[in-house]
């Protein structure tokens, strides 16, 4: 970046000032995220419960002990089948509604562009907690809105949140609506930048609007469109407020995530150790998600 | 008269979507004004047969529901206060002033957004309890005195700031302090209020943490408090709405009135490769 001056060129008293700065912004960081990063790793190798918190003596080194004890544990098991089911459903389903939302807000032939770009952004910044109170009622089986709409077209009843089956894709299904106006801005934004010319230059070629979609708008969004993902994914990850307010974690733990298991054995069971495993686990998912990112990246850039 | 027909087809999908998308919302507002169980009949109601502030009365009188709200507020104000302050302090440094770690810290420091906050939470959690934290707005406070996409956010609108406007201060004997203070705080008017608004947003909205730091019933924030009442009062959908709307309310129209500098931010934080 050729913006950012050259580090090295400034006098001690700008370096002084400088760190004065940052003193407050750093020293918080460090204290309240990095120290406890750190000291979650040590509390993962710990047997660290209830009574250490009494008293911190009464834990112990266990080694690999609580990781050990996750992959015995059937339920690790349904939380990380769920979370996965919920990255691999909600993911490319938040994108593609996404895209469809995108390409028809950028259209040339549709007008209020502004106006409907805020509306469907308006879910993101909705408390998630609120929400998930107004579709857990919309969700009733009987008297829920949505269960009215599909009758009229002759779907009879869902137990949207008493299935197993259907709870987790009823929650995927708020995930996507709350979430997906994020990734519209996102990618409006990416189809802004692709230049006309290159649309002018397909349309004399006469290519099709199917044949500009795949050949000019896709590659070019491709950027735009794996940082969407990788954002979304990260998101579907961390999923907890949802599960804890409309079904906690039921029924049979079909919407039991790994965020929920986390705080589940650590803030109400105590079993601090055991879940610094689980957070761990929960980083190890989503840093391999991001390496991913970079990986595609770098294929492409050598392309 | 294709053409017509196709702007046909893109505008009336996307009122479809744009209906779809608000159905949520609209009903919830409904709802909140329909006498107690009016929700709930057969065939179903979409508008009170006569709106009623009942439920509002009951949250605020009854339910304590209006604590919850100044706490939040509280907290909010605090947090952005604060956060806005101090990452406009580091952001400005590192865009603009020279030292030597530099470029290698700031890198350091991107790096920490693959960590989920999840991981923090369970030594945070002891640590502030030493502090003697837990239970109280403190709490909360520290761990959103700084964020890396505030820093960053900051950092790259900063750059843009012309060096030679900071020589010149220098040159007339301003202290660095005294630069920052009165010639870069007034060229960040912009990114600050973006910032504000993304901080005051997210804390209003955050729910992990303020469920695990503030178990005191008399300090908790509002999402957390709808998530206990909505646990109580499973059956009473119209109060349940009403709690919703108080909820959400504030921030939708927090968003709507900044809603040009809300998503500048987005699109920044989008653009950070």
């Amino acid at each position: 970046m050729s913006a950012v001056p050259r580090e090295s060129t400034g006098t001690p008293k700008e370096a002084r000032a400088a760190w004065w700065l940052l003193a407050p912004a750093l020293g918080a960081i460090v204290l309240f995220f990095a120290l406890p990063v750190v000291a979650g790793l040590l509390l993962s190798f710990s047997d660290f419960d209830l009574y250490a918190i009494a008293d911190p003596r009464n834990a112990r080194f266990v080694g690999l002990g609580n990781y050990a004890r996750l992959l015995r544990d059937p339920l690790f098991w349904k939380a990380l089948g769920n979370t996965f089911l919920l990255v691999a459903v909600g993911g490319p389903l938040t994108l593609a509604v996404a895209l469809g939302g995108a390409l028809l807000v950028n259209s040339r032939l549709a007008r209020l562009r502004g106006l409907y770009r805020t509306i469907f952004f308006a879910p993101v910044v909705t408390t998630l907690v609120a929400v998930a109170v107004v579709w857990r009622a919309l969700y009733h089986p009987r008297f829920g809105l949505f269960n009215q709409i599909l009758g009229l077209f002759g779907v009879p009843e869902i137990d949207w949140l008493g299935h197993p089956r259907w709870a987790m894709f009823a929650i995927v299904l708020l995930s996507v609506w709350r979430s997906f106006g994020y990734c519209l801005v996102i990618l409006v934004a990416g189809l802004q930048a692709i230049p006309e010319t290159l649309y002018e230059a397909a349309r004399l070629d006469g290519a099709s609007w199917w044949h500009q979609l795949r050949h000019v708008t896709l590659p070019l969004l491709r950027p735009t469109l794996v940082f969407a993902g990788v954002i979304t994914t990260v998101g579907f990850f961390q999923l907890f407020a949802e599960p804890y307010v409309m079904t906690r974690g039921g029924p049979l733990n079909a919407t039991l995530s790994i965020a929920l298991l986390m705080y589940q054995q650590g803030f109400r069971w105590w079993n601090m150790g055991h879940a610094a495993a689980i957070a761990f686990t929960l980083f190890a998912l989503i840093l391999a998600t991001s390496a991913l990112q970079v990986g595609l990246r770098r294929r492409e850039a050598r392309r | 008269m294709k053409r017509r027909l196709l702007s046909i087809a893109v505008n009336a999908a996307l009122l479809l979507a744009a209906l779809l998308t608000l159905l949520p919302l609209a009903w919830m507002v409904s709802a909140s004004f329909m006498p107690a169980g009016e929700a709930n009949q057969l065939p179903p109601r979409y508008l009170p047969s006569a709106p009623t502030l009942v439920h509002y009365q009951t949250l605020f009188a009854r339910l304590n529901l209006g604590r919850a709200f100044r706490n939040s507020l509280i907290l909010a104000t605090a947090i952005t206060a604060v956060s806005v302050l101090c990452n406009s302090m580091a952001g400005y440094a590192f865009a603009k002033l020279r030292f030597r770690g530099r470029d290698r810290l700031f890198a350091l420091l991107l790096l920490t957004l693959v960590v989920p906050p999840q991981v923090g939470m369970l030594p945070l959690f002891l640590e502030l309890r030493a502090l003697g934290l837990v239970n109280s707005f403190g709490g909360v406070l520290v761990a959103a005195i700084a964020t890396v996409f505030g820093i960053f956010l900051v950092r790259q609108f900063a750059l843009a700031i012309p060096d030679e406007l900071l020589d010149a201060a220098r040159i007339d004997g301003a202290s660095e302090w005294r630069i920052y203070w009165t010639v870069v705080l007034p060229l960040l008017r912009p990114i600050l209020v973006t910032l504000a608004v993304f901080t005051f947003l997210g804390s209003w909205n955050d729910f992990m943490w303020p469920l695990i730091v503030l178990t005191d019933e008399r300090l908790q924030t509002l999402p957390v408090a709808l998530a206990n009442l909505s646990g109580e009062h499973v059956q009473d959908t119209e109060l349940m709405m009403a709690g919703a709307v108080v909820t959400v309310l504030p921030v939708l129209v927090l968003f709507l009135a900044a809603q040009r500098q809300y998503l500048e931010g987005i699109l920044m934080g989008g653009l950070k490769e």
